[in-house]
């Protein structure tokens, strides 16, 4: 297994139906031929994302079980992480697991309003915005008016 | 320069740093759940913030042979920074050190600091400064959600029951004076600018009476005059050098006793 591959795998600690690929945390994964050393380079959803620890050691796991050892971490801050770099695969993993996929995030101007969030549960738009802030620092809290379910949204940044 | 970047990323590092200390002392008794939950997610960020700012920091002084007094030399990390300094070393401005006070109190100094701290980092993601640009830009996304959660709650409370807006109007009012101390120019923030890196200039505070004065006035609040500050040369001000209210140290003792207990300690 290449080390890009044994890495892709890693699943988010918080969100655990996605990967860290999906999810637009990793950003590459580089070995050198020389040494055979593996560089893997993550940036954190939110600057105080607490799941940053348990995905440099997941990914340490992950690389250690395909064979690669001497491993090194980094992490990068900019260009900052956006909600826009989550695939096509991974928003349809969040939908599928209850969490609404974020909105695009808009590049100017004040924090994205999302107007209309479909209910992941029953796909009603009759949906409302309950906190800003949710289980995790990346998701809002959610109801629906229709099936009444609550749901998370990855809040789009 | 290297000294002056040094002062400023310890500004806004403990900016952040002490902003979060104070909002999470509301997990588990904030005025309904959902708050618990936004208060602590907003603290969660400030503290993400303040670890990026004072690891950088922490560098720059380990490079010039620096470190806190209680430290007492060697490699100086955001563990460092956050736990060994005495209130003396902090740079943060008065505000974030007040006390809750009531929830209205607190709501006054989120809505007040986020709007200073959105300005300053977009102003910040233009440093010449590679590093501390990146940081800022990764900021400034989380402090707008931050200042939409203020402005939200200050509409709310300042626009609802008369008690509600009795309160509002006590908070803004007495938390006020303290935000003219986020604009005060310095020598250091002279330096700082016109080296490019970007200190808080005190033409910040145009924009952000562009953002405080309409959200007041949506909330039926009364804007505070300026009054006794600084039209008379006085403010409530010092914590950029250092100077703080009895408040910061009860704080730190809070914040630092389990680390200056068990040096090191991991969990």
């Amino acid at each position: 297994m290449s080390a890009r591959a044994a890495v892709s795998a890693v699943v988010d600690p918080e969100i655990r139906v996605v990967t860290i690929d999906d999810l637009g945390i990793l950003r590459e994964v580089t070995e050198d031929p020389e040494t055979g050393r593996v560089t893997v380079t993550i940036t954190p959803t939110y600057s105080g994302c607490p799941a940053m620890d348990m995905i440099r050691a997941d990914i340490r796991r992950a690389l250690a079980t395909a064979g690669y050892l001497d491993v090194e971490v980094v992490t990068v801050v900019a260009p900052a992480w956006s909600t826009d770099w989550i695939s096509e695969t991974g928003r349809a993993k969040l939908a599928a697991a209850g969490i609404a996929p974020p909105n695009p995030a808009r590049r100017a101007g004040p924090i994205p309003i999302a107007l209309a969030v479909p209910c992941p549960q029953c796909g009603s738009a009759e949906t409302e915005q309950i906190s800003r802030f949710g289980s995790t620092a990346c998701k809002s809290l959610w109801r629906c008016r229709a099936c009444r379910e609550p749901f998370d949204q990855v809040k789009p940044l | 320069m290297k000294k002056e970047l040094t002062e400023l990323l310890l500004r806004l590092g403990d900016d952040a740093l002490i902003a979060a200390q104070r909002l999470g002392e509301w997990v588990s008794v904030a005025p309904e759940m959902e708050e618990d939950v936004a208060l602590a997610n907003i603290a969660l960020d400030q503290v993400g913030a303040a670890r990026l700012l004072l690891s950088y920091a922490g560098e720059l002084m380990t490079e010039a042979g620096e470190s806190p007094a209680a430290a007492g030399g060697g490699v100086v990390t955001e563990d460092t920074l956050a736990y060994l300094r005495d209130d003396r070393e902090f740079r943060n401005c008065l505000l974030v050190e007040l006390p809750n006070g009531d929830f209205a109190v607190t709501i006054a100094k989120l809505l007040f600091l986020s709007a200073y701290q959105r300005l300053h980092y977009d102003w910040l993601v233009a440093s010449t400064d590679e590093r501390l640009a990146g940081i800022a830009a990764k900021a400034r996304k989380e402090s707008a959600y931050h200042l939409d959660h203020g402005t939200q709650w200050v509409i709310r409370l300042g626009d609802g029951t008369a008690e509600s807006h009795r309160r509002m109007q006590a908070a803004v009012d007495e938390i006020w004076p303290y935000t003219h101390e986020l604009f005060q120019a310095d020598d250091l923030t002279r330096r700082l600018d016109e080296a490019g890196f970007g200190a808080a200039p005190a033409t910040l505070r145009d924009a952000w009476l562009a953002i405080v004065e309409p959200v007041l006035a949506q909330a039926t609040l009364d804007r505070p005059a300026d009054g006794w500050a600084p039209a008379d040369g006085w403010a409530p001000a010092g914590g950029r050098a250092g100077l703080h209210t009895e408040h910061l140290s009860y704080l730190l003792a809070e914040m630092q006793v389990l680390h200056r207990a068990h040096p090191g300690a991991h969990w």
